[in-house]
């Protein structure tokens, strides 16, 4: 079960309360945790990253377990505390504009 | 009992704004989507409870939502807006090719007949369609693929397709406008497509005189005649009378041509709306004062409406699609300011009054008229 925290605005738009918990199948990564939860959450689809080339949107940045993963290739596998649920995965909104 | 439904796209969310037909007495709703940028919100003609809005950010980029109970509850629905085929490029700012990239929904048209059928004019300019209500959009890619397209340039706001003319009269027939290229004609339901900018004169472009490169900021036009346009185009105050064959100025007594909306009285086919604004550099009405300027006979003539209207110190722009007028029998005409203000007028602009002062920068306001 991977936990996953999304910035105030996609929880109002995917109308969730606090964190997301999402079955992931296959190797933990940046991708499938995406996968999944756009599976789950229609909605969220092109909000985090492009709906066709995948990349992530220039403002939105990922973290886990203390590091910033937001650079990482998306198959990358995460780190362990997130990839078991200990931590969550953080989609986090940069801080910029107005 | 009739009615008015004002819908507001603003900075920072959408506003549902309802009255009945004395216009009086308002009941505002929202915001809604807040701290999105709404470009845009409109309603279905055939079906009022429809109503489609464009929501973005520059985080979350672009999501569309739609009601279909007239704005009480929204849903989500598809926002893959996939440049079909061969991107291609167009000219930026400094003159150099740059691939087209889609940044934003900037109007949405819901069809005259088929409230699942809707139109989305996006940046970078680019024409797409739902049929199935907003689920999934298609792009209608013979307008970006015109051969001019790699010399269409962005306007100061981004190369924006912001008009879409539909005409119940000629079902395949529609006009699309595009900031800075110009007005573009299909008579083939899009299939096909060619500038209709004759006439137009701008300077500051290498060719005053050019096919395509005018900096047309929003066209109107009339049910009932629909060979008849009128524009605000970047300077001036245009009209055509051959379906966008030909263009001629009738500007004449406006205290400045330049401006971002127009529109025309639903019941007098003649009397035209703009909002002049001092200069492009300024962006602010001339004098500090907020006017509306009516004409009754299509153009050239000009009377400014300023009862109600502040008349002193006033600072604020009218962006292109934020007015819009209703057909109850004295019609209703509204709009929105940068500065937040929704000003309404239940007698076709006589005399006018705020709706609400106070609201983020004002994108777009449409209205339904309630029957």
């Amino acid at each position: 079960m991977i936990r996953v925290v999304l910035p105030a605005h996609l929880r109002n738009l995917a109308r969730v309360d606090g964190e997301v918990k999402l079955e992931v199948r296959g190797p933990m990564t940046q991708q499938s945790v995406l996968d999944a939860l756009e599976a789950g959450y229609p909605m969220l689809r092109g909000t985090i990253r492009d709906q066709v080339t995948h990349k992530r949107r220039a403002f939105i940045r990922f973290y886990g377990s203390e590091q910033d993963l937001s650079n990482e290739a998306p198959d990358t596998p995460l780190p362990e505390a997130v990839a078991t649920g200990k931590e969550p995965f953080l989609v986090v909104g940069a801080i910029a504009g107005g | 009992m009739s009615g008015v439904r004002v819908l507001v796209g603003t900075h920072k969310g959408a506003f549902v704004m309802t009255s009945d037909a004395k216009r009086k007495q308002w009941d505002i709703s929202g915001p809604h989507f807040t701290g999105w940028d709404i470009y845009h919100v409109k309603g279905s003609p055939v079906d009022p409870n429809r109503i489609y809005a464009a929501q973005n950010t520059g985080w979350f980029g672009q999501v569309i939502q739609r009601s279909d109970d007239g704005g009480k509850t929204w849903n989500p629905v598809g926002n893959k807006f996939a440049y079909e085929g061969v991107t291609g490029t167009h000219l930026w700012y400094d003159g150099t090719p740059r691939p087209w990239e889609f940044k934003r929904v900037w109007h949405l048209e819901p069809s005259l007949t088929d409230p699942d059928l809707v139109y989305a004019g996006v940046e970078d300019a680019a024409l797409f369609r739902s049929t199935d209500g907003g689920q999934n959009w298609e792009e209608m890619p013979a307008l970006r693929q015109h051969p001019t397209g790699p010399n269409w340039a962005p306007g100061a706001g981004g190369m924006c397709l912001h008009t879409i003319l539909l005409d119940k009269n000629h079902p395949d027939r529609m006009f699309i406008a595009i900031s800075s290229a110009g007005v573009f004609k299909t008579e083939d339901a899009g299939k096909s497509w060619r500038p209709a900018n004759k006439g137009l004169h701008s300077e500051g472009i290498p060719d005053p005189n050019a096919e395509v490169g005018h900096c047309v900021h929003r066209i109107a036009m009339h049910p009932s005649r629909p060979d008849t346009l009128f524009m605000q185009k970047h300077w001036d105050v245009m009209r055509s009378d051959d379906a966008g064959e030909s263009w001629r100025e009738v500007s004449d007594n406006l205290p400045s041509d330049f401006g971002f909306p127009i529109d025309v009285h639903p019941h007098e086919p003649e009397t035209i709306y703009v909002v002049p604004i001092k200069s492009d550099s300024e962006h602010v009405p001339p004098d500090g004062k907020l006017r509306v300027y009516r004409s009754r006979t299509g153009g050239n003539e000009w009377e400014a409406l300023t009862n109600g209207l502040p008349q002193s110190n006033c600072f604020v722009n009218v962006l292109r699609d934020a007015m819009a007028i209703d057909t109850l029998e004295s019609p209703g005409i509204y709009f929105g300011t940068t500065g937040g203000q929704v000003y309404g007028s239940a007698d076709a602009g006589d005399s006018w009054a705020p709706i609400v002062r106070d609201l983020p920068a004002v994108y777009s306001v449409e209205v339904q008229t309630l029957r």
